[in-house]
């Protein structure tokens, strides 16, 4: 079994992550972002390209970082504890896995792209309101070498401004992941007004062309490339969970420390310590199913399923405890939208449920463990 | 740090081992409380493959593996301790012994005994020879320990011993007791209280069993009458014996949140819930559902666990967490026990019916949320130490 002990370099990324965000990215930058109407900060992510994190899974031989998936955890943490808006997680996690398990020279020439901060991608796989890839019914007809794609996606999570979309669809003997840039004819995308004003898309295709080479790895196995870059993905939005779950927390502890009722703090009642007790415990058993992904991931990828799941499965019920136990505590100013508390929320409905909810993951570590 | 070749040899070396040496009647099944190897002078083996693992394993230093070779152990690193298990795990051996020897003295002695004293009391522990119990709780002093009041006299070249302790897990049948004495009734009472080794055959000692609702008597009153204890016999310095209790609790809390059976045996609790429907019932959704939660944490409580002993190599022990680590650990097994209970339906009601002692399995765990300090002790301590809440 791994160590689960943050090694030295990755306590010093997470702090070199901090200082940057605190400085570039703390929570107000994201009300800004809210209050002008935008979804994505170009500027900053080129900053984050700069400092290797775009490319933090993209080998040194494409530019990239190569830091592997505890150090994206490490980076996804951070950004979760004041809610940074970027495409860290679509693009840099998610895509640069996917193009990595695929070994050609447009591969490469797109993890470039990824770790340089020129191109961004989103991943168009759901159809329905729940996450279930292998029942995607969107269609990709053969026609010539190529294909006519004819579908409806939805919550394609950075999908309105992505410059390319990672798309998948059914094929004659199975499922196929297809590699298009986001403003081909026939593509309409339709942001969606998010409870976390991030950007997300419902994007319609109709009879999009795609050529052979748009096929990522082969036809009709998909899954070869797809599992690893979602558990990937999966991974790291449990990391950044648990970063918003520790953000929303020492909002919550800090406010217990300052808030007067009763002629005292409220932190002096033992019905609020116990509770922001029992918070910070299963904070601190998500955290070890969280290192313990990334450390999986990049030991040993091929038995990662389980252990990926348990973190998205832990972090995901975590999170809505900690922002749930921060709204109750805070009182009534906890509702405002004038006071921070209620954006981490937001955002921790929207991580429940994107890449598969909490009954999506449990089931997985069931199969698992042969029930 | 030894290389992977060594730790792969040592891994070899151990499964032969392990092989040849775990008799196969010590594999497989759910722990429960009654199989348990206690040791001690009067411990009445299950049967002879009990009594031969236990004697293997001591003979080997695995009773205790990550003791120094000295005192009775195997000196395994950490890492090697993590292979041992995944072994064991393998072959879902059973522990070979359990004592609070050595979960809880054990590991006070060797940070705070003298060498003589690790030399004296560690390898009897180890060899299962010496079964102890813990004399903390009065009737008077629960949840607020350090409020004890059984006294010592300082006579010299001894103290003379009086009061009751309640609670004590097995004084009936351990042989030695380490029991908390106020030995100054004048100092604040966290300061007032000495460490001491009391021999139970010792004149004066008396146990009278205390039955549980599970039908057993496990724990019982423990009545100290003029007893002569040698001065020798004091762990740490006089009067400074809270901090030995508490270090000492910081082991007990991690041992009790994973040796809750439902985290060490590696099976999963959806695999054991099925077993036990064996007239073709299957698990309803909603049980089904409660399971995968269950499983969740277990799994994450175990990791938590590896993760706290992983940060005890690399310089910090579990300290205040281990009361995070005993929380969770007890209340999950509790919930793990409803749901056997649940999944049993009529079959788990009657004592030794078809599911064996499950319902006193299930008895027995409500106390692991208040042995070794409460839940609502564990939070406090969470919430004060951890999260600096309150006064
Ligand atoms: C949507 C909304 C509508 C409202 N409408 C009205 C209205 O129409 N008129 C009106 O007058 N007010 C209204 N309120 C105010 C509401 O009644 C207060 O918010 C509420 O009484 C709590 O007070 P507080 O916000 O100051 O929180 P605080 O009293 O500061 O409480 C903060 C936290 O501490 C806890 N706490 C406080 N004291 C103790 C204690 N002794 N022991 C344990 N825990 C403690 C609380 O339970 C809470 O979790 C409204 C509030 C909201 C959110
Ligand atoms: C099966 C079993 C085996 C045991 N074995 C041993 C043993 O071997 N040796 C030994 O010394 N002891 C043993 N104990 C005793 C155990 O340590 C005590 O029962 C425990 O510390 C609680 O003390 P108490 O029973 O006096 O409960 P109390 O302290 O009276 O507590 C009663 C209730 O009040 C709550 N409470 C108390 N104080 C507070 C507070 N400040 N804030 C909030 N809630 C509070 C508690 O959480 C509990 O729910 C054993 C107990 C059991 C059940």
């Amino acid at each position: 079994m791994a160590n689960l002990v943050k090694t030295e370099d990755e306590t010093m990324l997470a702090d070199a992550a901090r200082g940057f965000l605190d400085k570039s990215a703390p929570v107000k930058a994201f009300r800004d972002l809210r209050d002008a109407g935008q979804t994505h900060d170009a500027k900053m992510w080129k900053e984050m390209a700069d400092m290797g994190w775009a490319g933090v899974l993209v080998p040194e031989s494409a530019g990239g970082s190569d830091m592997g998936h505890a150090a994206a955890g490490v980076l996804a943490h951070e950004m979760g504890k004041t809610l940074v808006v970027s495409p860290f997680l679509s693009t840099a996690v998610i895509a640069a896995s996917a193009l990595r398990n695929v070994s050609d020279a447009r591969a490469e020439a797109a993890l470039a792209s990824i770790a340089s901060g020129d191109v961004t991608y989103a991943l168009a796989v759901d159809e329905t309101a729940k996450f279930n890839p292998e029942g995607t019914s969107m269609v990709a007809t053969r026609e010539g070498n190529g294909f006519r794609l004819s579908g409806k996606k939805t919550f394609v999570v950075d999908g309105g401004l992505a410059d390319r979309l990672l798309v998948l669809a059914k094929t004659d003997d199975g499922l196929t992941l297809f590699d298009i840039p986001a403003n081909r004819d026939g593509i309409t995308r339709n942001a969606q007004n998010m409870i976390d004003a991030r950007d997300s898309a419902r994007i319609d295709f109709e009879n999009v062309e795609a050529t052979g080479d748009d096929v990522l790895g082969q036809v009709d196995s998909a899954m070869s490339i797809l599992k690893p870059a979602l558990e990937a993905g999966q991974a790291a939005l449990a990391a950044e969970m648990a970063g918003l779950s520790a953000g929303a927390f020492g909002m919550t502890i800090a406010y217990l420390k300052e808030r007067k009722q009763f002629g005292t703090v409220i932190g002096n009642f033992q019905a609020l310590q116990h509770r922001a007790a029992h918070l910070w415990c299963e904070i601190e058993v998500t955290a070890s199913a969280i290192l313990n992904a990334g450390r999986m991931l990049d030991d040993d990828p091929d038995n990662a399923t389980m252990a990926v799941s348990l973190a998205k499965a832990r972090a995901t019920s975590t999170a809505q405890l900690a922002v749930q136990e921060g709204v109750q505590m805070h009182g009534g100013i906890g509702m405002t939208d004038a006071y921070d508390i209620g954006f981490y929320m937001k955002r921790a409905r929207v991580g429940a449920e994107w890449l598969g909810d909490y009954g999506y993951h449990a089931g997985q570590v069931a199969k698992h463990r042969g029930f | 740090m030894q290389s992977n070749q060594e730790l792969e040899g040592f891994r070899a070396e151990l499964r032969d081992w392990l092989e040849a040496n775990c008799p196969a009647e010590m594999r497989g099944g759910e722990p429960s409380e009654a199989s348990v190897c206690w040791g001690g002078k009067n411990f009445q083996f299950e049967s002879d493959a009990q009594r031969v693992w236990m004697e293997r394993a001591a003979a080997k230093g695995y009773t205790v593996p990550t003791w120094p070779v000295e005192y009775g152990g195997a000196g395994l690193t950490r890492t090697q301790e993590k292979i041992f298990k995944e072994e064991m795990d393998r072959i879902e051996a059973r522990n070979p012994l359990q004592s609070f020897g050595i979960w809880m003295l054990g590991p006070a002695l060797l940070h705070f005994g003298s060498h003589e004293q690790k030399l004296h009391y560690l390898p009897p522990i180890a060899r299962g020879e010496i079964r102890w119990c813990q004399g903390y709780s009065e009737p008077g002093a629960g949840s607020d320990l350090a409020s004890v009041q059984t006294r010592g006299e300082d006579k010299g070249d001894h103290w003379l011993v009086n009061g009751q302790k309640i609670w004590t897990s097995y004084a009936d049948k351990a042989d030695w007791i380490f029991a908390l004495v106020r030995t100054d009734r004048e100092a604040p009472k966290h300061k007032g209280i000495s460490f001491l080794l009391i021999d139970m055959e010792d004149a004066g000692v008396e146990t009278r069993p205390i039955k549980l609702i599970s039908g057993a008597s496990v724990f019982c009153e423990t009545f100290f009458t003029d007893v002569k204890v040698p001065k020798h016999q004091i762990v740490g310095e006089e009067n400074r014996g809270w901090d030995v209790a508490k270090y000492l609790l910081t082991h007990e809390r991690e041992m009790i949140s994973g040796g809750g059976q439902g985290l060490s045996g590696g099976r999963a609790l959806g695999a054991v819930l099925n077993e036990s429907m064996e007239d073709g019932r299957e698990m309803d959704t909603t049980l089904r559902a409660a399971a995968m939660r269950c499983e969740v944490d277990a799994l994450s409580i175990g990791l938590t666990l590896e993760r706290y002993k992983d940060q005890a190599e690399a310089g910090s022990g579990a300290g205040d967490a281990s009361a995070m680590l005993k929380y969770m650990g007890t209340e999950l097994n509790k919930q793990r026990h409803e749901l056997l209970m649940s999944a049993g339906g009529s079959d788990a009601l009657e004592w030794d019916g078809p599911l064996g002692n499950r319902p006193a399995d299930w008895l027995r765990t409500k106390a692991n949320s208040i042995e070794g300090g409460t839940s609502e002790v564990m939070l406090s301590i969470v919430s004060r130490r951890v999260l600096g809440l309150g006064a």
